[in-house]
């Protein structure tokens, strides 16, 4: 659509601004300050320079939260991408079906995130939970709080459990986009099913795909409650994502100075993330 | 090997039951029963869990206060975003990109960033525990979620629209209530949808900003967890009310629930 230039709309846009710089540029800068200075107390400060922030970035702590960071959404990637794809393509096309399987799909995306975890959290109980009891009667040694590679399996499990209806979602609003004469001339050419999935399937959802790849990133990136209420991060640290450790330095430590220092390298990667999104879903759309 | 399809969604729907089916399963049952025993159903089928819920204010209030910040905050929401998202269809103007992106970057804001932040915030406003407190916090990723679904919308109504308008002599409120409004209906509702529930299913910073006034029901469920021992009954049926309010709007969004996720762009 081809737009008029007019610079009064910005006047629509005031109150938008004002209500979200509020609450986003106020609090930042606040992190900005503390992330530069050091206090004793009393609300004396003290500038200290770059000193949090390199202090951060040697930090094993930070590393190490990173790492399971990392490892974490890695994980939930490979699992929920292809999975994602496999149902949306074996989902009915038309018909009462269409309707049950989005209402009952979506239920898991529309719950509290704590809930989310609490859910879990009973279902996992080794001696009072389905998942739990089933595998300790399948002959599996299996105790999410007190085995680091129980916890995880729960919590990529959960995560699983959460967010692939997401990219089911997602893909199949791709493949409804893929005209029905497609697939008939497919036909006519006699292609493969891989073919069709290839050459006509694929193709279509791959802005869809994008979205849902970049959202999933952010968004498992951000994880906080839902592993917290879980797991606490424990076993030990085994599960304290980026977003735990951050809240367990900023309000059990107090230590505001490293916290803000963390704040704001974790906000830049998110930064950068954001503009991949932008920019990938905004060119796009300059084609289309 | 086509007629075996139907077996992918079902397993996978399958799956996504069985943990909120044993979350029924517990509410349903007596402490008794779920820590004496290992049983699939409920054998002594009690309610007493959602009674308790239903009689005790720290319980009932929580949800109350849920509702109260989250209904503000999709008013606040969508009424800041719909002009704006009007501005950003239909007009180019100096730093429009930029705005549209740095709305985006907010989205994307990790909560635990902000929780300390926003708690001195709010407390030096005075609006520490309140329920205004909250829901102008969650404004920090809703509204980007609101202007981005509503552009969405906004876009694939024609210019011509609105060029008519005027030239029947219609101004710019009047054309924007009687005539635009009603075309994006579907939108608003969507907006308003993704809204509330964004607003409902975060939890990290609305029990930051809370104390005992304006407590989420999630916050009170929390601490029932932890201090008063480990009522696993009243949990369940505390959590399984909280599915209600989407279980029940589900229906009305289910095609457009892909576009609210992925930020109106699908």
């Amino acid at each position: 659509m081809n737009k008029t230039w007019n610079n009064r709309a910005w006047f629509m846009v005031l109150p938008v601004l004002a209500l979200v710089a509020f609450n986003a540029v106020i609090p930042l800068m606040t992190v900005v300050n503390y992330s530069v200075q050091e206090t004793f107390g009393n609300n004396i400060f003290f500038f200290e320079g770059v000193k949090w922030f390199q202090e951060v970035l040697h930090s094993e702590r930070f590393h190490a939260a990173l790492a399971r960071q990392l490892a974490f959404t890695g994980t939930i990637l490979l699992i929920e991408i292809p999975l994602g794809v496999a149902i949306a393509l074996t989902m009915p096309r038309q018909g009462p079906w269409v309707s049950v399987c989005l209402v009952l799909m979506a239920l898991p995306l529309l719950i509290p995130w704590n809930v989310v975890g609490a859910i879990w959290n009973i279902f996992a109980l080794p001696d009072i939970g389905l998942l739990g009891r089933s595998l300790n009667g399948l002959g599996f040694d299996y105790n999410y709080t007190h085995q680091p590679v129980a916890a995880w399996f729960t919590m990529i499990l959960m995560d699983v459990w959460h967010w692939t209806s997401l990219v089911v979602l997602l893909a199949y609003a791709g493949l409804r986009s893929i005209p029905d004469a497609y697939y008939q001339a497919a036909k006519i050419d006699s292609a493969s099913r891989w073919a069709v999935f290839r050459y006509i399937q694929l193709p279509k959802m791959k802005r869809v795909l994008t979205i849902a790849v970049l959202l999933r990133f952010m968004d498992s990136f951000m994880i906080y409650t839902e592993p917290f209420v879980l797991t606490g991060g424990g076993p030990g640290n085994s599960t304290t994502l980026l977003s735990i450790d951050l809240v367990k330095i900023a309000l059990g430590q107090f230590d505001l100075g490293p916290a803000a220092a963390m704040s704001i390298i974790y906000f830049l990667i998110v930064l950068l993330l954001s503009w991949v999104f932008y920019t990938l879903t905004m060119r796009d759309e300059d084609q289309s | 090997m086509k007629r075996l399809n139907w077996l992918v969604p079902a397993f996978y729907i399958f799956f996504l039951m069985l943990p909120i089916y044993w979350l029924l399963n517990m509410s349903f049952k007596t402490t008794n029963e779920i820590l004496g025993s290992f049983t699939l159903w409920p054998v002594n089928f009690t309610v007493e869990n959602y009674v308790a819920i239903f009689t005790d204010p720290t319980w009932y209030n929580g949800y109350i206060n849920s509702l109260a910040y989250v209904s503000i905050n999709t008013v606040i929401s969508v009424s800041a975003a719909l002009p704006a998202a009007y501005a950003f269809s239909r007009y180019r103007f100096l730093g429009d990109k930029h705005l549209f992106f740095w709305l985006l970057t907010n989205r994307m804001a990790p909560p635990a960033v902000f929780a300390l932040p926003f708690f001195q915030l709010y407390s030096a406003m005075n609006l520490f525990d309140t329920y205004i407190a909250v829901a102008l916090a969650h404004c920090l990723f809703n509204i980007p979620l609101a202007v981005w679904i509503l552009e969405g919308f906004m876009s694939g109504v024609p210019k011509e629209i609105d060029e008519t308008a005027y030239i029947d002599g219609y101004s710019f409120s009047r054309f924007f209530v009687k005539i635009f409004m009603p075309l994006i209906a579907s939108g608003i509702g969507v907006a308003a949808f993704f809204c509330f529930m964004f607003s409902w299913v975060e939890l990290l910073l609305a029990k930051t900003l809370t104390s005992v006034a304006a407590k989420p029901i999630a916050a009170v469920m929390t601490r029932t967890a932890s201090t008063s021992g480990y009522e696993l009954g009243l949990l369940a049926a505390a959590g399984a009310l909280t599915i209600i309010p989407g279980a029940v709007v589900i229906y009305f969004v289910r095609n457009y629930i892909a576009k609210g996720f992925a930020l109106g762009r699908v």
